[in-house]
């Protein structure tokens, strides 16, 4: 009798749970996130909406016609807000929010601006906000801007109203590291690449162009430089924090104690508590050389970054190395480098890739995606092994984000 | 008093020209970003300096001085230096 029940009870439930197994497997196929690619460019925005395959593309755009875009970021803590730095070439720069993926926009009600100051002449004014950063996965609304020229700013409403962070933009030796607007990148000396410890929000890195990297352990009130082991333009002194020119500046999401930093005068990493950065670009070939703008990090792995390298010799043109591009990636953190370019011009490709127009998903394998400066969105979906142009005739790209939407 | 919009600020204001009241340039401003938000920050930056390629005209003569006083007759024009590709 009880053989019989327990049969019959197996019965009963096996079919019902294969019902719920494949039911699950129907709602993960239907809720799965795609990819969309957030472009920023001198003339607008577009989103590039992917299948499930990341093989098609729709265009959406452009959004903000003949405004500068310098970066559009998605709100990873509740992936439907958008947040775009704009401004044009005669307007003062803004900030625009949209909570439906761009269908509608609503401008800040306080961009970042600087503190006024009491004699106008000495007064800052924020030409454009470069680099947007949303804070920590337990700061909701959070978010970090930085500026050109260099300043931090930080919105607690989700991106309508901006604060100057007086103690870093005010502050005499930070200004002097700062430089004026005539030592910075051609339009204007950028603070970039601001950077939160997933394991504390308190815990933040930031990059100056011109003036170092700088790590924080207090939300940004105050800033510490952190340029050991960099290395400056030639002839320059490295004890002075003003001479290095980091580009951009990642976090491993799966090991916050390892940094990799694509700067003005090669490749770093850095393992905290360790002090001091390691030039990983030597291992480089020496023909393309360690200089260039973009670092992309993987995912999941601490090991393996991509980097896509500039000629930065003679007058520093950078532009692809001989006129054929290739993205390079490690597997070992930086020992070895494998040239990847399956796919890409073999020839006359002179290609500018600035410093957010690279960028990795989270898919396995990932997906990596960069955009230059001739208007053209190139992607792999196997993590660089091969890869293939799906957008052309854009404007100038100033950066491309990947988001992960429902 | 009337107030000629420059294409660029038409997407605050929707119309080439709008009434505004003030007795300086500046309280007009003020008053334009009280009816269009936003308006104000995109032509006169944060140390109160029109910005370098926004002009502004009071009765067709160029003006860079929020405090300069106004009367009710006068209209103001703001026009862009547009430069560049």
């Amino acid at each position: 009798m009880a053989r019989a029940m327990k049969k019959a009870v197996a019965k009963k439930v096996k079919p019902a749970a294969k019902a719920v197994k494949k039911a699950n497997g129907k709602a993960r196929a239907a809720k799965s996130p795609k990819v969309a690619l957030l472009v920023s460019t001198r003339k607008g925005a577009w989103i590039f909406h992917g299948d499930s395959n990341r093989k098609n593309w729709s265009a959406d755009g452009p959004h903000f016609l003949g405004q500068i875009i310098n970066h559009l970021m998605l709100d990873p803590r509740d992936g439907k807000t958008l947040i775009a730095a704009a401004s044009t070439g005669h307007l003062g720069p803004t900030i625009f929010r949209s909570t439906n993926m761009g269908k509608s926009w609503t401008e800040a009600k306080r961009p970042p601006a600087f503190a006024k100051a009491e004699d106008p002449s000495k007064g800052r004014t924020v030409k454009h906000t470069f680099w947007l950063t949303p804070a920590h996965a337990n700061e909701p609304n959070v978010w970090y801007a930085g500026t050109s020229p260099q300043g931090l700013f930080r919105s607690e409403d989700g991106g309508m109203n901006w604060e100057p962070f007086g103690l870093v933009n005010d502050d005499p030796q930070y200004r002097a590291w700062m430089g004026s607007e005539q030592d910075g990148t051609p339009d204007g000396p950028k603070m970039h690449s601001i950077t939160i410890d997933p394991r504390d929000p308190k815990h933040m890195y930031m990059g100056m162009s011109g003036g170092g990297v700088h790590e924080s352990l207090d939300a940004g009130r105050t800033w510490s430089p952190m340029v050991k082991g960099m290395e400056v333009v030639g002839g320059f002194d490295a004890k002075n924090i003003a001479f290095h020119d980091p580009h951009c500046l990642r976090i491993c999401p799966s090991n916050p104690d390892r940094l990799y930093q694509q700067n003005h005068c090669g490749i770093y990493r850095i393992d905290r508590p360790s002090d001091e950065w390691v030039r990983i670009g030597r291992a480089m070939p020496k023909k393309v050389g360690d200089i260039g703008f973009v670092m992309t990090v993987h995912p999941r792995d601490d090991k393996t970054v991509w980097v896509l390298p500039m000629d930065g010799q003679t007058v520093w043109p950078r532009t692809s190395p001989e006129g054929r591009p290739s993205v390079y990636g490690t597997k070992n953190g930086g020992k070895t480098w494998t040239r990847l370019d399956n796919g890409l011009p073999e020839a006359q490709a002179w290609w500018t890739v600035k410093r957010q127009a690279m960028t990795a998903d989270s898919r396995d394998p990932v997906g990596l995606y960069f955009g230059t400066t001739s208007g053209e969105l190139w992607m792999s979906r196997d993590e660089g092994a091969r890869w293939t142009n799906f957008a052309r005739h854009l404007p100038e790209i100033y950066a491309v984000e990947a988001a992960e939407v429902m | 008093m009337k107030v000629l919009i420059p294409t660029p600020l038409r997407s605050y204001t929707a119309a080439h020209e709008v009434d505004a009241n003030g007795a300086t340039v500046g309280e007009v401003l003020a008053d334009l970003d009280r009816r269009y938000p936003g308006f104000r920050f995109r032509m006169v930056d944060e140390q109160d300096k029109i910005r370098r390629h926004m002009r502004l005209f009071v009765n067709g003569e160029q003006s860079f001085d929020l405090a300069q006083p106004l009367r009710a007759s006068d209209s103001i024009q703001i026009v862009q230096a547009l430069s560049g590709g």
